[in-house]
């Protein structure tokens, strides 16, 4: 997608996409075909900059035919660089700013409790991103209102747009951080399908607080010539590096298979 | 001098009222709960009063959320904080979101006159009316205010309420109507017309007044309660007239002097003055004495308006 828009934030999308499939494969309480249904669990994607994985995955999963995936941010399109709530099925927050998905996420999570709906609320935030101050507004809010049907869960890649996070400012202790806030924390290899899947069907880790599950992950993971390195934060990839992706990602699907036989 | 009431008076009690019958509505505050007047709403619905504690950003942000599970936020804090702190959460989550979240920006334009300029919201128009899907509404008295509080919970969408804490007159007849997009004339005129809302309706009614007695000039006033969206036609009659005379407790740039512009250009181009805070920040004192300071006064929108006419 992001190969034929020439433009998106392809090492973001590739350090949440086995999140995003645990969620949207095995832990959401959704119903594609009815987007609008008022108990649905509420996923919010705080990093909208990763919107090629998320329209991927909600394609995936049933929400709009995959042969949509091909508009992404053309003209027109639905699809639109950050994800918008009104054109595509399944989004739940209009997020590209950062640091707008967990005060959001607060909200929902806090509603569920005020009109006795039993949906739980999930959001995914980019690490970077945390130094926002409006999310430890929104996790301050969290903590004191005891919110166990939230769930953040950090995309811990460790890199953002300039430079590694702790190069910049810096996010470590970052569990104690979410702790000396009121939330249980989980720290997790966040390309672990397994890990991913048993943090989510333990929660709440706590009861009467919100829980915040560290995924740790790669940027770029699957393709090695972009794992880790901060140019591939909004790089496109030419023509021989794309087709040198995919056969990198064909192999790494070939041997996670061998290794489940 | 006629009675002067609080607005902020008639928008709790609404509020209350229209919580009674919605289950949909809660207040969502910043640790406002008395400056926006919202104790009486506390005591009666203490499970639907939500205080994020001082931070806008997540006030707002949490707004959004709770419209996006089916209620309907009413959400109050000073104008100057809630929209110059939260602007980018009024934008996305609920603008561009298309929440039905309601924001209360208190204590706006210079009802805060003594604490400076940091607590003035002399912004808050522009700022708004400026993001597209926004609604934005500043009643005059206590029965404009209790009814742009009704209509604002009967539409879907966001609304900017401008609700001050300045005491005014009442302007309004007892069976007045609001109606959200719709201009009230208060007085009628055939030489030039005063455009206003908010905390000047009642000035401009004075104005009008002294320009009759003192000089025979027929000026017709105009409420311009809706500043987004604005009542084009009610403008266009207006200039087909004669020159026109805004007055806002409001910077020049950008509030309701220029919506007024932005028509008046565009259709039926007449002379306009458009009074207002001149481009700067104001100085220090009581709010009667900073709307004096800037000419926001009966005798200040009159000699605008013979200035317009001699012009």
């Amino acid at each position: 997608m992001v190969h034929a828009a020439g433009m998106g934030h392809p090492g973001g999308d590739l350090s949440a996409a086995d999140i995003l499939a645990a969620l949207y494969f095995h832990t959401l309480r959704v119903d594609p075909t009815r987007p609008d249904d008022p108990l649905r669990d509420r996923f919010v994607l705080s990093k909208g900059h990763a919107s090629a994985a998320l329209y991927a995955t909600l394609a995936a999963r049933g929400y709009f035919p995959a042969t949509q995936l091909a508009t992404f941010m053309q003209p027109l399109s639905l699809l639109n660089g950050h994800p918008d709530r009104n054109k595509v099925p399944g989004v739940e927050a209009n997020t590209g700013p950062l640091g707008h998905g967990l005060p959001v996420a607060v909200g929902l999570a806090l509603g569920s409790r005020l009109t006795g709906g039993a949906w739980r609320t999930f959001v995914l935030t980019g690490d970077g991103e945390l130094q926002e101050g409006s999310n430890w507004e929104a996790a301050m809010a969290g903590g004191q209102f005891g919110l166990d049907t939230l769930t953040v869960i950090v995309d811990r890649n460790r890199l953002q747009q300039g430079d590694t996070t702790e190069n910049t400012v810096t996010l470590d202790p970052l569990g104690d951080r979410f702790r000396a806030f009121g939330w249980a924390v989980v720290e997790i290899d966040g390309h672990d399908i397994d890990a991913l899947l048993q943090a989510f069907d333990q929660l709440p880790h706590e009861a009467g607080r919100p829980t915040a599950i560290i995924a740790h992950t790669i940027k770029g993971r699957g393709v090695s010539f972009i794992e880790n390195r901060v140019e591939w934060h909004h790089r496109v990839p030419s023509d021989a590096e794309m087709i040198d992706a995919l056969r990198e990602f064909d192999e790494l699907e070939r041997r996670e298979l061998e290794e489940q036989a | 001098m006629s009675a002067l009431y609080d607005c902020r008076v008639a928008f709790a009690d609404t509020l209350v009222e229209l919580a009674a019958a919605d289950p949909r509505i809660v207040a969502v505050v910043n640790d406002s709960v008395g400056s926006s007047n919202l104790k009486g709403f506390k005591q009666r619905f203490p499970d639907r009063l939500v205080n994020v504690g001082i931070a806008e950003q997540n006030l707002v942000g949490v707004s959004a959320g709770l419209a996006g599970a089916g209620l309907m936020p009413f959400t109050c804090g000073a104008s100057c904080f809630l929209t110059g702190r939260a602007l980018e959460q009024v934008k996305a989550d609920l603008a561009y979101s298309r929440h039905n979240v309601k924001l209360c920006g208190m204590s706006s334009g210079m009802a805060y006159g003594e604490l400076g300029p940091t607590h003035h919201s002399i912004e808050d128009l522009a700022w708004t009316r400026a993001i597209a899907g926004m609604t934005v509404v500043v009643p005059a008295d206590p029965i404009e205010t209790a009814q742009a509080v009704r209509a604002a919970a009967s539409m879907t969408g966001p609304v900017f309420l401008r609700i001050s804490r300045m005491g005014v007159p009442v302007v309004h007849a007892p069976d007045y109507t609001f109606e959200i997009g719709k201009a009230a004339e208060l007085r009628s005129g055939v030489d030039v017309t005063i455009i206003t809302a908010g905390v000047l309706v009642g000035r401009a009614i004075e104005a009008a007044d002294l320009l009759l007695a003192e000089d025979g000039i027929s000026a017709a006033v105009l409420n311009m309660a809706t500043v987004r969206p604005i009542d084009r036609g009610a403008i266009v009659a207006a200039a087909r007239r004669g020159p026109i005379v805004t007055a806002e407790e409001h910077t020049v740039i950008g509030g309701l002097g220029s919506a007024v512009a932005e028509v008046v250009v565009e259709t039926h181009p007449v002379l306009m003055r458009i009074l207002g805070v001149p481009g700067v920040f104001a100085p220090t004192g009581s709010p009667e004495f900073l709307l004096e300071h800037f000419g926001l006064t009966a005798e200040g929108m009159a000699d605008a308006a013979r200035a317009l006419l001699r012009a």
